[in-house]
């Protein structure tokens, strides 16, 4: 297959380096090359964070660049838009709607931006309320898990390979809470405007 | 089936393989997960060094010993380790030694860009690069065979892309390196002028021998495909000219010093149309140039980090379509945890209207608003040196306190020398140690202050107060600078005081701490919107519509640092909407 690209796109400490992870391990169990690209260090305090993760026969680059992300995935509404440019016109976006407030806003200097949950709609997103319901799934910090599952509907991946993977890969005590918040977010896609 | 590593764990994989001894490192960005990932494999020493200069010696000595040794660093670090890199270039070595560099093109965690393969020709060290995870880890492997067989230390290029890019390995066994039984050799180790000198010339000797080597060099590979455009290229600059240049030829070179000047004349023949594919400094294109071969430069920005689309753009690919970027979005730049001990410190020096020379570390942070209380940040350890450089200038004209912070691994790195060289020279500026009990920026390393090794065994917790104590520091004050009053007044004290004064600030990084007690939150009724809370740049805390405070309760750690500096009591403790559990 040709090479796809999805970008996961977020704030430091949301466990987008977790999720990519999990994304690339499903690519390589299902017989792909795979390469992924993070960034650690000082972004991982709060800061704006973006992993890439391509699978296909045959992948060279480990990054991407604007115009040219298959699925754009985003654990934060703000972050959303910030990479949006980055999606192909074609591409999938699937968005956390919450809003985790950046410093400039928090110390008052501007103002909380307006619209752009309407913005993200406008641009076909499929937006879901990953926080609330990893809460439902009984593992709050698995909202990664959530977004995961939705992105997952629109991959050409089984979903028993995402289910072993995410069996393999988290903590054995999460397992129950991180399956269930992983079939929540495709079910919520499902409910959705899910393409 | 193949495994999925990222460049540090291949790395790291390919020195074990290749039956690596003894490791050592001080933790940098991109580089900190090699030591990390070889710790936990058997038969091999690792240890954090508390610089990078400690890392290499304690490799070179392990090498002297007939051992394979590998030191890692970031591209900076290396800046640290220079002296003895540039000599043991002279010794040579006994058993494989390899260095392994991490550039930071880009600077995503990094106060410069610098590019590593500039040391090639500098040091006259040996320099692999490889492209991904497979390469990495067989570059690695080879590397000790090529150290000794060439009597050199070997410099292993790598950069963030490759370093924290994961791609599929196949990984191997160990083999276990003969060792020879160690016999001393003064001529070759003890560079004393005279012996000094032969080593010298027989560098020229080791280099000629190594020039050879790199034209056989099998990680450099001619891929002819269609010859009207060929391609000199290395590391990741390879994979992007395969993904947007399929048919082009490329001369993908593994070895990037010495460089493989025959084969680079041969590919050049065999092409129509020569240009060099490179990120950061013209290296190949000015050493290609220097062969008096006939060459274009792409025309690619020498300054921060490349892409694939960069490449497209360069050879005349038209743009893809895109969505216009989202404008008058407010930026996302990192901050101070919530709970994070530094904030009570700066927050002081905010205060008292301090000159802040700042270092290298989570810390620096402090220098964005609102806090806005540091005023430079250079290099490890250059706070102290430089508050002191400050201050024998006659200081800012308004008399203002100069304040030097430093963090408990950076102190351990370079902040001794510079504090022995302020009390040795009669300095009177105050040294705050942020004593937050690890390495926090780099995700977490154990360091000489904290009690406990890379591989997690109890250490000798090194105590800072009896060292600076030791170093002749008479002023010294140890706080907890979660508590802000007493953080404020040891400051005030310590800036009066004449002489040089020490305040360490002793707290573990809120990321340490397990414990979550319930969370804060604003009582509306008794908030004034006065913005006192605000300017600690928790990001948990916030302004709702009405301009008064906010605490997002999933963000709060309950640390009780703006409950300190609300006046009118508008902070209150409460509980949890939803219980943090399991964390993937």
């Amino acid at each position: 297959m040709s090479v796809t690209t999805v970008m996961l796109v977020g704030v430091g400490g949301q466990g987008t380096i977790l999720a990519s992870d999990v994304l690339a391990k499903v690519a390589a169990s299902s017989g792909l090359d795979v390469k992924l690209s993070e960034v650690h260090g000082m972004s991982q305090r709060g800061g704006s964070v973006d992993t890439v993760v391509r699978f296909g026969d045959r992948v060279f680059s480990p990054t991407t660049d604007a115009g040219c992300a298959d699925h754009l995935v985003s654990f934060e509404l703000l972050e959303a838009a910030r990479w949006l440019h980055y999606l192909k016109p074609e591409g999938r976006l699937v968005v956390n709607n919450r809003v985790i407030e950046p410093l400039p806003v928090l110390i008052g200097e501007m103002g909380s931006p307006t619209g752009v949950e309407a913005a993200l709609a406008f641009e076909g997103a499929v937006l879901i309320d990953a926080d609330e319901i990893a809460c439902e799934a009984g593992s709050p910090r698995s909202a990664n898990v959530v977004l995961l599952g939705a992105l997952s509907m629109g991959l050409p991946f089984e979903a028993q390979a995402w289910r072993d993977v995410i069996t393999m890969r988290v903590p054995p005590k999460t397992v129950q809470g991180n399956l269930a918040a992983f079939e929540l977010g495709r079910a919520a896609c499902l409910k959705g405007e899910c393409g | 089936m193949p495994t999925l590593l990222s460049g540090n764990e291949a790395i790291a994989q390919g020195a074990w393989e290749a039956g690596v001894v003894v490791g050592a490192a001080y933790p940098g960005t991109p580089s900190t997960e090699i030591l990390e990932n070889l710790v936990r494999k058997s038969g091999v020493r690792c240890e954090w060094a508390p610089n990078e200069k400690v890392a290499l010696e304690v490799a070179i000595g392990a090498s002297l010993a007939g051992a394979r040794a590998l030191a890692t660093m970031k591209h900076v670090g290396l800046n640290v380790a220079s002296d003895p890199l540039m000599t043991v270039a002279y010794t040579g070595v006994g058993g494989g030694l390899v260095v392994v560099v991490g550039d930071d093109p880009g600077m995503h965690s990094s106060q410069n860009e610098q590019d590593s393969r500039r040391w090639g020709p500098f040091g006259k060290i040996p320099i692999l690069e490889p492209s991904d995870s497979a390469e990495a880890l067989a570059m690695s492997r080879h590397a000790f065979e090529l150290s000794e067989e060439l009597d050199m230390p070997v410099l292993l290029r790598s950069t963030t892309r490759l370093s924290h890019g994961k791609g599929l390995v196949e990984t191997g066994e160990r083999s276990e390196a003969e060792r020879e039984r160690y016999r001393t050799s003064r001529p070759k180790w003890v560079m004393m002028p005279g012996a000094a000198k032969i080593r010298r010339v027989d560098l020229e000797r080791r280099l000629a021998v190594a020039t050879e080597r790199s034209e056989t060099c099998e990680f450099t590979r001619e891929e002819l495909r269609d010859t009207s455009l060929g391609i000199i290229t290395a590391g990741i600059p390879y994979e992007y000219v395969r993904e947007v240049l399929p048919d082009a030829s490329t001369l993908k070179l593994g070895m990037v010093f010495p460089l493989p000047e025959q084969r680079i004349r041969e590919f050049a023949s065999r092409v129509g149309r020569l240009v060099v594919v490179e990120e950061l400094d013209p290296y190949l294109l000015d050493a290609v140039r220097a062969m008096g071969i006939e060459v274009d430069d792409a025309g690619l920005s020498h300054v921060g980090e490349l892409s694939a689309g960069a490449v497209a753009a360069a050879f005349g690919a038209a743009a893809p379509a895109k969505r216009a970027p989202m404008t008058d979005l407010p930026a996302r730049p990192p901050m101070l945890c919530p709970g994070c001990p530094h904030r009570g410190v700066f927050r002081a020096l905010r205060e008292m209207d301090a000159v802040v020379t700042g270092d290298i570390g989570c810390y620096t942070l402090a220098a964005l608003p609102p806090l806005g209380a540091m005023d430079s940040c250079v290099c490890m350890g250059a706070s102290i040196s430089m508050a002191h450089g400050f201050a024998l200038a006659g200081g800012a004209p308004e008399s203002r306190p100069v304040v030097a912070v430093i963090g408990d691994s950076t102190f351990a790195h370079s902040g001794l020398t510079g504090l022995l060289g302020a009390v040795y020279n009669g300095g009177s500026e105050t040294i705050v140690v942020l004593d937050n009990r690890i390495t926090a920026m780099t995700g977490h390393q154990d360091n000489p202050f904290t009690g406990r090794t890379l591989s997690g065994a109890p250490a000798p917790e090194i105590d800072i107060e009896a060292v600076v104590r030791a170093l002749g520091v008479d002023d010294v004050h140890t706080v907890d600078p979660n508590l802000f009053r007493p953080t404020e007044k040891a400051l005030r004290l310590a800036v009066e005081h004449e002489g040089v004064s020490v305040v360490i600030a002793k707290a573990p990084c809120a990321l340490l701490n397990r414990d979550r007690p319930d969370p804060f939150a604003v009582d509306e009724s008794a908030c004034t919107a006065c913005g006192i809370c605000i300017r600690l740049g928790c990001p948990a805390i916030s302004r709702d519509a009405s301009s008064k405070a906010s605490i997002d309760p999933e963000s709060c750690v309950g640390c009780r640092q703006c409950v300190q500096v609300c006046t009118y009591g508008a902070i209150v403790r409460t509980g949890r909407s939803c219980d943090i559990g399991s964390v993937l």
